[in-house]
């Protein structure tokens, strides 16, 4: 949550497209695209956390992968600290990749189960010649100690642990290549309620203590306004709205936001017996065959025949707080 | 209101490779008659398997060593397979988490929506179709009929959620069991659902018991709140009892750790310690002592039992399961 140096960017997204070729039809012999992210652009700064939310399949994950070109992106460009990640050789891809790195939603399926938890630390270390070997040693014991764990957990195995403690492991191998950048894809996701605010927490932690960036990608907005300094919100490949986290939970103005905030339950009695509700229609639409023009049209209260015909482009709405809408301007009269 | 249902000192374990696991500790409770009650705790913490006691759809490793289940004034605890099968599906209606694993997915949505009107009703194929078109619309389904013929992976997440609804209320039951069934749902197709299912309760003057691991989600929608915790109710008492003055130390824990408006950004969270109990061992103290803070030392030593207190609102009854008076301890209003 550093509030400073908002102003140097680290990652530049543009224009992010990721189509996937895909077989369809009862036989499978029907080729279609998966439109997963269809030209997304925004930036991280140095120090912030940019949460990014939408509903399951909107293309979280791809804009994830993209960046850290885990996936090859079909076009548009990812800049980290100034250099055009795509454009990149193999050799200095590599090196790149010990500055960014990504944490997953299930803490049982990244951990090698014939690894010890010290050599699965060591090994980014030794890969990325982090440090002499000698000092191997003593960096993953700082390392697990970072995590909330006991350093005599270097030889066991992940089997041994619980799910919380697993995803602190995956945090320390994060961490063990001395990333700048750290994409979060749903860390909290899989873990049982009770441990949820213990890697919040530890989340928060590293990254004031290491000076780290977030992307914290996640479906649950309470806690993606918690952490968040910034957050995006995706329907169906597209970015709709982003702007700072007060911002964007006080004073939404997509339609689909404004949906989505009013969906989330708050543990309040109070709170939820006065609330009104904003009941979407139907489902999200297909990323095989997404809807013409605003992709959110077929269930906005608010769409016209024109939504139909021109896709909206992010606009500045002022403080930092970009909508794609193109009724956004009798929409934001209403908010007032 | 009349009690639908009473459960006494319900036990169950399963038998695993060295031993048992104790899954369900000494639950009772009882439901009133159009009562929605919410039972919500963290994973493996005893949900389902006490739900799922009550009508013995149990996994065969499962054995039920203790308890008295009365449904509608009858002793169900030993009835027969066949009294029990009779039961499910026409007094006490089911929704699970996953439709795709409890939806035969070889066979047409109409044809497993009638199985069920035909077993219990006897009614012939022509009406319990015609039935069944109604029950789907009733459940915001549109084009019904077209949609009898189609099979459950043409339907999305949240349409096969509504035909599981659907299924579970044809035979207008007394009772409905839904054991999370917006977990693997997005948040605003969630909203769906609760909508529906609350619209439904008035209409229909069920009782429903709803599980979750959600705290957030029972707070506009049931009556009555049970928490669960290694196997046993370590809390119960009214909606707003439970958020507004909750006594045990575990309900307190998770409420203040849960990030609302109200948590400073940037601040931490107030978080329990620890994990989860593995319940292996038959408990010989309170289940929480090992991540509680306000432990004294009887708490390792006797399980507590579930005490009836003064509720803090209305004149129901708040049950706490805890060594430490919490009274004025808790969220601070
Ligand atoms: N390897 C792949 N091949 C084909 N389609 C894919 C592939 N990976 C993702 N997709 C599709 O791309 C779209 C975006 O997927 P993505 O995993 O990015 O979603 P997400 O927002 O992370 O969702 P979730 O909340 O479920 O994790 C979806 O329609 C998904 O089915
Ligand atoms: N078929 C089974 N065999 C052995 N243990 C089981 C089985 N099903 C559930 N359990 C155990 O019983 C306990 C309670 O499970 P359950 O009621 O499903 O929890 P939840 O509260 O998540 O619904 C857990 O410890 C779980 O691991
Ligand atoms: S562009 Fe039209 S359909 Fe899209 S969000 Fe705005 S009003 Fe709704
Ligand atoms: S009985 Fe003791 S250990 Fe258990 S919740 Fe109460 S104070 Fe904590
Ligand atoms: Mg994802
Ligand atoms: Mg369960």
């Amino acid at each position: 949550m550093n509030m400073h140096a908002k102003q140097e960017p680290l990652v530049v997204v543009e224009n992010l497209v990721k189509h996937f070729p895909v077989k369809i039809g009862a036989f499978g012999n029907q080729s279609a695209v998966v439109h997963a992210i269809d030209g997304v652009s925004f930036a991280i700064y140095k120090g912030e956390t940019l949460g990014l939310v939408g509903e399951s399949g909107c293309g979280k994950s791809t804009t994830g992968f993209a960046l850290l070109q885990l996936h090859k992106a079909t076009s548009g460009s990812v800049k980290f600290d100034g250099v055009d990640l795509s454009k990149l050789p193999a050799k200095d891809l590599r090196a790149m990749r010990k500055r960014v790195q990504i944490v997953f939603q299930d803490p049982y399926s990244t951990l090698n189960p014939r690894m010890t938890i010290g050599e699965a630390l060591a090994e980014p270390m030794r890969v990325h010649k982090i440090c002499p070997e000698k000092d191997i040693q003593g960096r993953v014991a700082r390392l697990i100690r970072d995590v909330g764990l006991n350093p005599n957990v270097a030889n066991r195995y992940p089997h041994e642990f619980s799910g919380g403690q697993r995803q602190r492991i995956c945090i320390a191998r994060a961490l063990a290549s001395d990333p700048e950048f750290i994409v979060c894809d749903e860390p909290i996701s899989a873990l049982d309620v009770s441990i949820q605010a213990q890697i919040i927490n530890l989340l928060m932690d590293i990254q004031e203590k290491y000076n780290l960036t977030y992307l914290f990608i996640a479906h649950d907005l309470a806690v993606v306004r918690h952490i968040s300094d910034r957050v995006a919100v995706m329907y169906l490949g597209k970015i709709m709205e982003i702007a700072g986290k007060d911002e964007l939970f006080g004073r939404p103005l997509h339609p689909y936001t404004k949906a989505l905030l009013s969906a989330v339950p708050e543990a309040d009695p109070d709170v939820e017996r006065g609330r009104k509700r904003i009941i979407l229609q139907g489902d999200v639409s297909n990323a095989i065959d997404p809807p013409s023009g605003c992709r959110f049209h077929p269930r906005c209260a608010h769409a016209r025949p024109m939504c139909a015909g021109e896709v909206p482009e992010l606009e500045d709405r002022g403080e930092g707080h970009f909508v794609a809408c193109l009724r956004v301007a009798e929409i934001e009269k209403e908010t007032v | 209101m009349t009690k639908l249902l009473e459960v006494n000192n319900l036990h169950t374990r399963f038998k695993v490779r060295n031993g048992y696991l104790h899954a369900v500790n000494g639950v009772s409770f009882s439901l009133d008659r159009g009562e929605m009650l919410g039972v919500v705790g963290e994973s493996g913490c005893g949900k389902s398997v006490s739900m799922m006691s009550l009508i013995r759809l149990l996994p065969p490793a499962a054995e039920i060593t203790d308890g008295e289940v009365l449904l509608e004034g009858e002793d169900i605890t030993h009835a027969s397979v066949n009294r029990v099968n009779a039961i499910r599906g026409s007094k006490v209606g089911m929704i699970f988490q996953d439709p795709m694993t409890s939806l035969n997915p070889f066979m047409k949505i109409g044809e497993q929506v009638i199985e069920s009107i035909v077993f219990h009703k006897k009614l012939a194929k022509a009406e319990a179709l015609k039935q069944a078109a109604r029950y789907l619309k009733m459940v915001g389904i549109s084009n019904a009929e077209h949609r009898l013929n189609e099979y459950p992976h043409q339907l999305s997440g949240g349409m096969r959620q509504r035909v599981m609804i659907a299924m579970a209320l044809l035979n207008e039951p007394s009772l409905v069991i839904a054991d999370e069934p917006t977990t693997a749902l997005d948040v605003t197709i969630q909203a769906q659902i609760v909508e529906l299912v609350k619209g439904l309760r008035e209409k229909l003057n069920m009782s429903i018991i709803w599980i979750t691991h959600d705290l957030s989600l029972l707070a506009g929608m049931v009556d009555r709140i049970m928490v669960m915790y290694g196997g046993y109710i370590v809390e119960e008492a009214v909606l707003d009892d439970i958020y507004k003055s909750p006594l045990h130390p575990y309900t307190i824990g998770l409420l203040k750790s849960i990030p609302s408006l109200k948590t400073e950004a940037g601040s931490r969270l107030p978080s329990i310690p620890g994990a989860p109990p593995n319940l292996f061992a038959e408990p010989t103290g309170c289940p929480f002592a090992p991540r509680c803070t306000y432990r004294v030392d009887r708490c390792t030593r006797e399980v507590p039992a579930l005490a009836t207190v003064p509720g803090a609102e209305g004149d129901r009854p708040h049950r706490v399961a805890c060594w430490v008076d919490m009274r004025g301890r808790g969220i601070a209003q």
